[in-house]
């Protein structure tokens, strides 16, 4: 199928090409970026949020309740639940629909299953590939399920606006080992299983901890990327803005049973407002547009350099250094400085074949 | 498509056992594919919508239950009318052999009954796979 005409059924909400269109952009290749340039205008409009926690602690139980209450303030939403994908055999058991029945049937509702396949880096792009075509599909809400599991959430919060972390009761002594990372990425922080005896405990020791920890929290300031693109000002300015800080809010609920669900989507909401307000979110979105730019920057340029310096010259140098007749500094001073001749080289080639044959250009 | 097999498994009706879905599940993910698993008591719309959202390759239909002539006719319609009748459709179960012929009509790919080995089902998506592949 064209990439243009899919890339319009999407904007038309065509459901069957929003599905095609996420496949594509998941699987990565070249179409990918295609149909993201396509859809990429049509961005920027969604609220984006991340759920995360340990596995079982309810999180496909909550989105499925924080769906049903979004519906009724009519929100549209798109729903990413991610699974790992098993390292052995390639395959997965994406089974997060299992508590999602209730929202199969609404229009208002899209959702796909995702397995983690490859790298950590790789699932972040694919995920925020796949949030831009649901937001590009118009959605006002794009819901991101994720098992917390390390560096993985830090990857999926620097990709949505509102990070939502769930803890269940009986966290004891470990609780120290679980501060570095919610701070690092929570927005707002539930204590889901509120049914069972010993939430009351798991929320006081959690807010214990946040009242600690609070003054240095702050969405805007955490979920920033440090890009060096961005330039000193514009760090510091994203910097200052998390200092007034955002108090991570934190809630009790019962997703099974939807308690509590209202209290937590006005977290949401107030975490959005607060994210508009004095512009933090436009200084988060340029902060986030500099981190992808150099990550790109960085990769193609790398790449860029790898090709015109070919292979034998990078283990060449690999070799001097292991034998420390270079030291890694000056190795690298040299490749570059070759790779610039090697390339002014080509420049000068290509050139004078242009003008040899100029029937064949274009 | 996507580079990897997707499979929905579903399970329609109101017979709640769902051990032999999750044991096709498991096999199809030693296999490398991604199954997407719903759960039981699933309708045929939301089975068919599920498919659909999930740019699924392969359903499989699980059913223990003597429906499954009503569930095969109502979801191989809907896959048509969707756009969908490219999905490999399989259904899996007890069911009897005189009916078979009858299923495919309704547009089931193959019938696994009972007694049949995960692994048959597994050759079979992936000579499908293969096949699909060389037709481009
Ligand atoms: N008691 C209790 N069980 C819950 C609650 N929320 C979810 N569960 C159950 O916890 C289990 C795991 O839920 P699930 O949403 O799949 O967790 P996930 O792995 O984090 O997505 C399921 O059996 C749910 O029914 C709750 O608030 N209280
Ligand atoms: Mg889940």
């Amino acid at each position: 199928m064209e990439v243009a005409s899919l890339a319009q059924r999407v904007l038309e909400g065509e459901r069957r090409a929003l599905a095609r269109a996420i496949s594509l952009v998941e699987d990565g290749r070249a179409r990918d970026a295609e149909i993201l340039a396509a859809l990429y205008p049509h961005t920027g409009n969604a609220h984006r949020v991340g759920v995360t926690g340990p596995p079982g602690c309810g999180k496909s139980t909550l989105v499925n309740a924080l769906a049903r209450t979004m519906r009724q303030r009519g929100l549209k939403l798109g729903i990413v639940a991610v699974d790992p994908t098993s390292p052995f055999t390639g395959g997965a058991i994406l089974g997060d629909r299992i508590r999602m029945g209730d929202l199969v049937g609404d229009p208002g509702i899209f959702i796909r299953s995702m397995a983690t396949r490859g790298s950590l880096g790789g699932l972040a792009r694919a995920t925020s590939g796949v949030i831009e075509v649901l937001d590009a599909a118009g959605f006002d809400v794009v819901i991101v399920e994720t098992v917390g599991a390390g560096q993985s959430e830090v990857g999926i919060a620097q990709t949505v606006h509102t990070t939502i972390v769930i803890e269940v009761p009986g966290l004891g002594d470990d609780i120290q080992a679980i501060k570095a990372g919610i701070l690092e990425v929570a927005d707002v922080l539930v204590v889901n299983k509120a049914d069972q005896p010993q939430a009351e405990n798991t929320f006081r020791a959690l807010r214990a901890m946040l009242d600690v920890g609070a003054p240095h929290s702050g969405a805007a300031g955490h979920h920033a990327p440090r890009a060096m693109l961005a330039g000193e000002d514009d760090g510091k300015g994203v910097e200052k803005l998390s200092d007034k800080g955002w108090k991570i809010p934190i809630l009790k609920t019962i997703a099974s049973e939807g308690q509590g669900v209202e209290a937590l989507l006005d977290a949401v909401q107030a975490h959005r407002a607060y994210l508009v307000e004095g512009g933090r979110l436009a200084a988060l979105a340029r902060a986030r547009v500099a981190s992808e730019l150099e990550t790109l920057l960085r990769e193609a340029l790398l790449a860029e350099l790898a090709d015109s310096l070919g292979p034998q010259e990078i283990e060449r140098t690999i070799d001097e250094v292991l034998a420390r007749r270079l030291d890694p500094h000056s190795a690298v001073d040299g490749l570059v400085r070759l790779a610039r001749r090697s390339r002014r080289g080509k420049g000068r080639r290509s050139r004078a074949g242009v003008q040899a044959q100029p029937a064949e250009t274009d | 498509m996507s580079d990897r097999i997707r499979v929905v498994i579903a399970k329609p009706g109101m017979d709640g056992h769902d051990r032999g879905a999750k044991i096709i599940a498991r096999a199809l993910r030693d296999a490398g594919m991604e199954v997407i698993y719903t759960g039981i008591f699933q309708t045929s719309e939301s089975i068919v919508e599920t498919v659909l959202q999930e740019d699924a390759d392969v359903l499989g239909v699980s059913i223990l239950s003597g429906t499954y002539e009503h569930y095969a006719k109502e979801i191989g319609g809907m896959l048509r009318e969707n756009g969908l009748g490219d999905v490999l459709f399989l259904l899996g179960g007890t069911v009897s052999r005189q009916d078979v012929n009858r299923l495919k009509g309704y547009g089931v790919a193959e019938v696994f009954g009972a007694g049949a080995h995960t692994q048959d089902i597994v050759g079979y998506i992936r000579e499908w796979a293969a096949a699909r592949e060389k037709a481009g």
